[in-house]
């Protein structure tokens, strides 16, 4: 815990994005959970088993939540990346205080 | 009325440069210093140089300014030593006031007492780092050599000579004494390998060499560097030997050292050496200390001694430039100051006065000149880099229309019709705000680095160009890519059309927005409708769209540039100008692009979907115009009956204009003159026995020129030139200038698609993987996504666009009324010139 695996501004850069991560994937797992057309062209959507199905719109909301979920679930990834390179700042800081 | 509210002050007006006056001042030679110390605080006085000939080494304070500069080498010195302990210098932010002169002598004093101290300290430091070294060599031979006769005696197989080599024992053979002599010494290792050749060519292999290294590196006593070394000894028999290998030994620079024989002895020397290499130890580490004491002490108060030192030589700089009068008591000086501030000057000459305790107060007169002012713009820590974007490109002349408020709305409004992204520009506008925020505490740390610099001293039009850019972003519908749909998309396929079937089988299709089932009828209220995005012909549709709103808004600009070239022309009363400048040019920009923009919004307005086959096209029709040419096969219908007559009308008015602006103004100038000059000689020709006729004649001649300049001989030439010149550029100009607005749109598309793409390209692979995979690539796959935001986005693009609005305003606005011929105001401020040092030190 003492030696910090990055210094202040790599640890600045990565909390940075994180804060960025946090925010832009919430509002994006929002998105894609009240079914934006915008991001159709953005799920996964395997053609040939959809046909197989005879196109139904089901298929597509099953494959908006999963793509919903994936980016919540990613969104609480980057906060504990938040957490852990704000950790790695303030240990830089007291470095740099104490030296 | 407009008077009073100049003389009580407060802010200037940007609109304008201010009104400069040329003052003569009168200062007492003992208040003098003073005086300009006081006028250096406020800094509002531009001096002129009243002695541009004279030598710099015959001013008359020459001797002062080289004290100073003495003193100034003596602080370069100690900082330099400061810096050398990585002490850190004390910046409190203190503005001492330019010291006295009589405060000067202490001050050298000073200085000279430190100088001499430090440079003791250090010769004292060298000399004994130097005792040190030689100790420390000696002692690693010492302990060296003891090893080379160990060796020599452990092996018993060796020739007699190696055993004679020992010197313990002085073994006699065969009556000859073979006793060898040795020299023991140190080298630098890299000069080993050419030492030795060097010994076995020229002792022809006699002698023996042995070295070995010493593994701590030494300290060179002058540089202070670290260095390898290594310890020899040569073995020899002879005299001539001895003293080959003597010379030899000082070619290479290598330090001999006397070696006792017995080991006893050296032993003895080993013990004493050590001793002595401890005492030098304590006197080395006192003597650091001493010297860390006195740096420290002058550390707390150098950076205050540099800015009195400064202060002191801008003042006597200052006084160079003044002339002595025939009295030899007053120094007179020429100066240029705001009118505004004229007050603020005089009470700043009472204070010097009073300072220096002179009874003869300073004048401070007023005088009329000839010479064109300098312009001085009053501007806050906002409007600062708006300013200076204007004078990167030229000064504006005295009292010329000033561009830099408009350039406060213009520039980031055209910045953000080419950057238009909601999410890049939140992005923008959040590290303005950052930046604005903590603007003080960034001011005070005073970085060095020169990009960071120019960012944050730009922060306020960032923070506009970012909020502008989040509204067009808006506008677009264009957030990283994507479009939101706040107010619910208006175009709505009905399953009546569009059913299941039709679906399925087609891979395209087209909503028609002129029935009512595809298109509610009702655009979408704020910005574009949302469903756009997913179309395929978004580019296409966006295409004509940017273009049409480009040329607007280009046109507008140019059309506000020639209004301002009016105002220009009204306030320096030049009646020519307007009727042969400016009307013909407002009347050929308007009926070429005015013209063009009429048929825009007409074509916006009364011409919808049902039509869409024959609307007609603009940039064909423009071209008709010129060319007389009204085809009759498509749609002949469809133009408007009084549409040729009025196009033919315009045509005419055009082509009128041209000669308008490139013959009458020459013709009206030529007139004049020949006026003038027929009345001078007419007046000059009768009697002269009335002196005051003839002073009527004179001011007659005089009042006749309107810009109350010196009279010249009428160069015809040059004005004719000038106005062909001037007529070419605008009407050629005019033209491509329109076109070339039209970068608004070509930079909004790249940044667009470029946008699109990063999304595209980077992101969607990771919203693409199915399953659990699908988290772990989203976490993996966003930050090279938004680094590559950032890098290309933000960065380069940003850059790309600021450039090519930077452009837009120079040149296509500009050059409709800017004439750029000014020269900066430069008062004596001690703030700008401790500024200024302070960069380069």
């Amino acid at each position: 815990m003492t030696i910090p695996c990055c210094g202040p501004k790599c640890s600045g850069f990565c909390a940075f994005i994180s804060v960025w991560g946090i925010i832009m994937l919430a509002v994006l797992g929002a998105f894609f959970y009240v079914h934006a057309p915008s991001l159709a062209e953005d799920l996964p959507i395997n053609m040939p088993l959809w046909r197989k199905q005879d196109y139904n719109y089901n298929y597509v909301k099953d494959l908006y939540r999963k793509a919903a979920v994936n980016c919540w679930i990613a969104a609480g990834i980057y906060v504990a990346t938040f957490i852990l390179s704000c950790i790695m700042l303030k240990i830089n800081l007291r470095q740099s205080n104490s030296s | 009325m407009m008077k009073i509210t100049i003389i009580t002050g407060g802010m200037g007006s940007l609109y304008r440069s201010e009104e400069m006056a040329s003052c003569q001042l009168f200062l007492q030679a003992e208040a003098a210093y003073a005086c300009v110390s006081e006028l250096g605080e406020l800094g509002l006085v531009q001096f002129r140089d009243l002695n541009p000939d004279v030598n710099a080494f015959q001013r008359k304070f020459v001797n002062e300014v080289r004290r100073c500069e003495e003193m100034e080498r003596k602080l370069r010195f100690l900082e330099k030593e400061i810096r050398k302990d990585e002490i850190p210098m004390l910046d409190t932010g203190d503005n001492p006031d330019a010291p006295a002169p009589r405060e000067m002598i202490d001050l050298e004093a000073t200085f000279e007492k430190l100088e001499n101290e430090m440079k003791e300290v250090n010769a004292n430091a060298e000399a004994l780092k130097r005792n040190y070294l030689d100790l420390t060599e000696l002692k690693h031979i010492l302990r060296k050599t003891q090893t080379f006769f160990d060796e020599a005696m452990s092996d018993q197989g060796m020739t007699e000579e190696s055993i004679v080599l020992l010197g313990e024992e002085a073994v006699k053979t065969s009556g000859q004494p073979l006793r060898l002599g040795f020299v023991a010494g140190v080298i630098l290792r890299e000069r080993i390998p050419p030492f030795e050749r060097m010994l076995w060519r020229a002792c022809r292999g006699n002698v023996f060499l042995r070295q070995t290294e010493i593994l701590t590196p030494l300290e060179d006593p002058v540089t202070g560097d670290r260095v390898h070394k290594s310890v020899f000894i040569i073995f020899f028999q002879g005299d001539q030997l001895k003293s080959r290998v003597k010379k030899i030994c000082e070619g290479f620079r290598a330090t001999l050292y006397p070696c006792p024989e017995t080991q006893a002895e050296r032993r003895e020397m080993s013990l004493g050496v050590t001793t002595r290499i401890e005492d030098l130890n304590t006197i080395l580490s006192q003597t650091q200390d001493h010297r860390h004491r006195v740096l420290v002490a002058a550390a707390k108060d150098i950076k205050v001694w540099f800015i009195k030192v400064r202060k002191i030589k801008a003042v006597y700089h200052t006084l160079n430039m003044l002339n002595l009068d025939v009295t030899q008591k007053c120094l007179i000086s020429e100066c240029w100051c705001p009118i505004r501030d004229l007050e603020k000057i005089q009470m700043a000459l009472r204070r010097g006065t009073e300072r220096s305790g002179g009874s003869v107060p300073s004048i401070l007169n007023r005088m009329e000149t000839k010479e064109q002012p300098p312009t001085y713009n009053c501007t806050n820590k906002f409007t600062k880099v708006f300013q200076d974007i204007v004078d990167s490109y030229g000064v504006a002349g005295y009292r010329e229309v000033n561009p830099a408020p408009f350039t406060i709305v213009s520039f980031p409004f055209l910045f953000s019709l080419m950057f238009g992204d909601a999410g890049h520009g939140t992005l923008m506008l959040l590290a303005a705000i950052a930046m604005v925020v903590f603007e003080k505490r960034i001011l005070r740390q005073k970085s060095d680095n020169e990009i960071w610099n120019m960012f944050f001293d730009g922060r306020y039009i960032i923070l506009l160009m970012g909020a502008f850019s989040l509204y067009a972003g808006l506008m677009y519908n264009d957030i990283f890519s994507k479009s939101i749909n706040i107010f619910g998309s208006v175009w709505h396929p009905t399953s009546g059309e569009f059913s299941a079937e039709i679906i399925k089988t087609h891979k395209d299709l087209t909503l028609d927005p002129t029935n009512d089932t595809d298109y509610r009828g009702v655009p979408y209220p704020f910005g574009m409708d949302p469903a756009w995005q997913l179309s395929l012909n978004k580019i296409k549709w966006l295409n004509s769209f940017k273009m049409k709103i480009s040329i607007i808004f280009g046109v507008g600009q140019m059309f506000f540039g020639v209004v301002l070239s009016l105002q220009n022309h009204r306030f320096f009363k030049d009646s020519i100008s307007i009727f042969c400048e400016f009307l013909p040019q407002v009347i050929f920009l308007t009926c070429i692009f005015g013209y063009l923009i009429v048929l825009i919004l007409h074509k916006w307005i009364a011409i919808d979907a049902t039509d869409a086959g024959c609307a007609p096209s603009l940039l064909i029709g423009l071209i008709n115009m010129f060319l007389l040419n009204y085809p009759e096969e498509p749609c002949s219908s469809r133009v408007p009956p009084g549409q040729k007559g009025l196009q033919s009308f315009l045509l005419i008015l055009i082509i009128l204009c041209v000669p308008w602006l490139l013959v009458l103004k020459p013709y009206i100038l030529k007139r004049r003159y020949q006026a003038t000059q027929q009345k001078s000689s007419s007046r000059l020709g009768t009697s002269t026995e009335d002196g005051k006729s003839a002073e009527d004649a004179i001011d007659g001649a005089i009042q006749d020129d309107s810009h109350g300049q010196y009279e010249e001989e009428l160069n015809l030439l040059e004005i004719v030139v000038h106005q062909c010149i001037h007529t070419i550029e605008y009407c050629l100009g005019c033209i491509s200038h329109t076109a070339s607005y039209l970068r608004l749109w070509a930079l909004s598309l790249a940044h667009a698609e470029l946008s699109e793409v990063l999304w595209n390209m980077v992101f969607r692979v990771a919203l693409k993987v199915d399953g659990y995979l699908g988290v772990i690539s989203i976490y993996i796959l966003f930050t090279p996504w938004a680094c590559l935001t950032i890098a290309i986005l933000l960065l380069m693009e940003a850059l790309s666009a600021f450039l090519h609005t930077l452009r837009l305003h120079w040149i296509e606005f500009q050059s409709k009324f800017y004439k750029g011929d000014g020269y900066l105001f430069d008062p004596f401020s001690f703030d700008k010139i401790i500024e200024s040092r302070a960069d380069e030190v």
